[in-house]
C-alpha cells in the first residue's frame, strides 16, 4: 500500500500526542468549564447580560452555551491557533521538512494530512469543552428545560439536541480560524508569530465589529459567525445567520487554505 | 561492477544554477555519478555543495538547469526519489519522539518494506540500544547515525550524504568510512559531500571539487592523485639566477618561488631535471637542495578550492602558504 494523506494524518496525530502543547490546549478546554461551574456554584450571582446567562442556575444546558459565547473572544481561537499555527512551522523549527519530504509522500499529501490534524485538534477541543461543560453544568444545575431565544420553553431532551447542534455548528468558524492559523504557520515559518498572528487577526476582526460606522460589515466578519449557532435556539430555527456563516466562513477558510497549499508546494526547503 | 539499474545513471546534473538575488550559490554545475561510484562532492564550506544536494533531492527549485536521478526529475514528484535516500546538512528528527518512533514515522511515509528494516538499520548503525531514547537527547554523532539508518530503511540504490563525517570523533569517522565501503561493496552508489578531502579520499573513486559554486575539477581520484605527485623543489645559492635558468630550460615548467624560500617547478621527466642541474652549475647558481616534492592531494585540493586561478583544473600543485582550513 502506498502511503498517502491518511498515513500523514495518522502520524500527525501521533506527533501531537507526544507534544506538551497539545495537552496545554486540551487541558484548558477541559479546565475552563470546570472553573466556570465551580465559580457558579460558589457564587449566587450570574451573568444576566449574556444570552442564557440567567438560566445558568436553573439548567446545566445553559453552561456550554454561555461558554461558547465567552470562548469565542479569544479562548477557542487561541486553542485552535496553538496547533494550527504550529503544525507547519514546527517542521521549520526542527528542520524536519527535509526529512519527511525526501521519503515517498508528495508535498500536497503532507500538507493535507496537517490540515486534517489541525482540524481534528480544534474539533477535539470544542468536543471536550462541550462534554465537560454539559457534565459539570448538569451536576451543578440539573438536567432541566431551557428557554429558547424566542422565549419558548424547550424540554431538557430537545435542549440537549440543540446544544449538540450548536457545538457542532460552532466548528464552522473555528475551522476558518484553523485555516488562517495554517496559512500563517506556512507563511511565517515561526510558531509564535503564527499563533499570535492568528489571535490578533481574530481580535482585530472583533474590533472592526464594534467600530461605529462599520455596521454594514458586521454580517461578514468572522467574529459574527461565532454567534450563528444561536439561530438553532430560536423557534422556528433562524436559518439566515446559519447559512450566512457557512459561506462567509468558507470565504475566509478556502482562500487561506489554497494560499497556504501553494506556498507549501512551491517553497524552497533550505536551512536558515 | 556492482549490479544496479543499467538504463539510467544514478545522478545526472546539467547546467545547475541557484541564485539568491545577486548571490550565485550554485553556478552551472554539471555532474555525472555513475552506478557503483563512491563519488566525493568536495569543496570548502559555502561552495554550494548543500544547495546542490537540496536541488538534487527536490527540496529547492533550481534557478536553471536540470537534475535527473535514474532519469527522473525530483522537481516533479517524489517518485524520482524511489531507490534514493540520504540527508542534507545535519539529519533532523522530531526531538520529542524516540529514535525508533522517528524511524517508524519515516518508514510509514516510505511505504513498501521500509518498516520491516527498522531494527536491522538500527543494528547497522549501532543505535539499537539507544532507540528507546528521545532524539532530543541524542549527541550529534548519534543523530548522524540515525540519519544513515533512516536512509537505509529505503534500501537505496543511491545514497546521498551531506558531510556525513562532520562532528564525528575519529572512531566515528572510521565507522562511517567502513559503513560506506560496506554499502558500496553491496552495490550501492554513494555521493558524499565533504569540505575535507582527507575525510573521503580513502573511500571515493571519483570526485568533483567545487569552489564558489563552480566545479573546478571532476574526474577519477587516481587522475587527481597523479597530478598531485608531480613537482620538484630547488634551493640554490642564487635563486634569482636559478629562476631565469629554470624558466629557459627545456622540459621545465611552472617555475615558481616557494613560500619558504627556493623554487618549485614541474619537469617533463628525470632527464630534464638532470639537464637543469648542469645548467645551474654552469650559471654559477650552486645547488643546495634539489628534491622531488611530494605535494599531497590535499595541497592540490586547496589550490583548486582556494587558489586565485579559478577554473584551471589542470593547475600544477602550487603549495598554498598556510591553508586556512583546520
Amino acid at each position: 500500500m502506498n502511503p498517502g494523506v491518511l498515513t500523514v494524518y495518522r502520524w500527525e496525530l501521533r506527533k501531537l500526542r507526544a507534544q506538551k502543547r497539545t495537552y496545554l490546549g486540551l487541558g484548558a478546554a477541559a479546565i475552563v468549564p470546570i472553573i466556570f461551574v465551580v465559580a457558579l456554584v460558589t457564587q449566587n450571582g450570574q451573568p444576566e447580560d449574556v444570552s442564557f446567562g440567567r438560566y445558568l442556575h436553573s439548567t446545566g444546558l445553559a453552561v456550554p452555551l454561555v461558554l461558547l459565547l465567552f470562548g469565542s473572544v479569544w479562548m477557542f481561537p487561541l486553542i485552535t491557533a496553538l496547533v494550527a499555527g504550529d503544525i507547519v512551522a514546527a517542521e521549520d523549527r526542527h528542520q524536519t521538512l527535509k526529512t519527511i519530504l525526501t521519503r515517498s509522500v508528495e508535498r500536497h499529501q503532507i500538507f493535507a494530512g496537517k490540515v486534517l490534524a489541525a482540524f481534528t485538534y480544534a474539533i477535539a477541543a470544542i468536543a471536550i469543552t462541550g462534554a465537560v461543560a454539559l457534565t459539570a453544568g448538569i451536576l451543578a444545575s440539573g438536567f432541566n428545560s431551557i428557554v429558547s431565544l424566542s422565549g419558548t420553553r424547550v424540554s431538557a431532551g430537545e435542549g440537549l439536541g440543540l446544544v449538540g447542534l450548536s457545538l457542532l455548528f460552532y466548528l464552522v468558524p473555528i475551522l476558518a480560524i484553523a485555516s488562517i492559523g495554517l496559512l500563517f504557520s506556512t507563511v511565517f515559518r515561526n510558531s509564535a508569530a503564527a499563533i499570535v498572528g492568528t489571535l490578533m487577526f481574530s481580535l482585530l476582526v472583533q474590533l472592526i465589529g464594534i467600530l461605529p460606522g462599520l455596521g454594514g460589515l458586521h454580517p461578514y466578519l468572522l467574529s459574527t459567525q461565532f454567534n450563528a449557532w444561536q439561530g438553532f435556539l430560536r423557534s422556528p430555527v433562524d436559518w439566515g445567520p446559519v447559512i450566512r456563516a457557512l459561506w462567509v466562513c468558507a470565504l475566509y477558510a478556502v482562500p487561506s487554505l489554497i494560499a497556504a497549499t501553494l506556498v507549501f508546494l512551491r517553497r524552497d526547503v533550505a536551512g536558515d | 561492477m556492482p549490479r544496479v539499474t543499467p538504463q539510467a545513471v544514478p545522478i545526472e546534473v546539467r547546467g545547475l544554477v541557484k541564485r539568491y538575488g545577486d548571490l550565485v550559490a550554485v553556478d552551472q554545475v554539471d555532474l555525472t555519478v555513475e552506478a557503483g561510484d563512491v563519488f566525493g562532492y568536495l569543496g570548502p564550506n559555502g561552495a554550494g555543495k548543500t544547495t546542490s544536494l537540496r536541488m538534487m533531492l527536490g527540496l529547492i527549485r533550481p534557478s536553471a538547469g536540470t537534475v535527473r536521478l535514474f532519469g527522473r526529475d525530483p522537481q516533479l514528484s517524489v517518485e524520482a526519489l524511489e531507490g534514493v535516500a540520504g540527508f542534507v546538512e545535519a539529519p533532523s528528527f522530531y526531538p520529542y519522539l524516540n529514535g525508533r518512533e522517528n524511524l517508524r514515522l519515516l518508514a510509514a511515509l516510505d511505504g513498501g518494506g521500509s518498516a520491516s528494516r527498522i531494527e536491522e538499520s538500527l543494528e547497522t548503525v549501532g543505535l539499537a540500544d539507544r532507540a528507546k531514547d528521545k532524539v532530543g537527547g541524542y549527541s550529534h554523532g548519534m543523530r548522524q547515525r540515525l540519519g544513515i539508518a533512516a536512509a537505509l530503511l529505503r534500501e537505496p540504490k543511491l545514497l546521498m550524504l551531506d558531510e556525513p563525517a562532520t562532528g564525528l570523533d575519529p572512531g566515528g569517522m572510521r565507522d562511517m568510512r567502513d559503513l560506506i565501503r560496506q554499502l558500496s561493496a553491496s552495490g550501492m552508489t554513494v555521493l558524499l559531500s565533504s569540505h575535507l578531502l582527507t575525510e573521503v579520499e580513502e573511500v571515493c573513486n571519483r570526485v568533483a571539487i567545487v569552489r564558489s559554486g563552480r566545479v573546478a575539477y571532476q574526474g577519477r581520484l587516481d587522475d587527481l592523485r597523479a597530478q598531485a605527485g608531480e613537482g620538484y623543489r630547488l634551493r640554490t645559492t642564487e635563486d634569482g639566477v636559478a629562476r631565469r635558468v629554470a624558466e629557459a630550460q627545456a622540459g621545465i615548467s611552472e617555475v615558481r618561488p616557494a613560500p619558504d624560500g627556493g623554487l618549485t617547478f614541474s619537469a617533463a621527466g628525470p632527464g630534464a631535471v638532470g639537464a637543469l642541474s648542469l645548467s645551474l652549475v654552469e650559471s654559477g647558481a650552486l645547488i643546495e637542495e634539489l628534491s622531488r616534492r611530494h605535494a599531497t592531494l590535499e595541497d592540490l585540493f586547496f589550490s583548486l578550492t582556494e587558489g586565485d586561478a579559478a577554473g584551471s583544473p589542470a593547475a600544477a600543485p602550487a603549495p598554498e602558504p598556510e591553508p586556512a582550513k583546520a
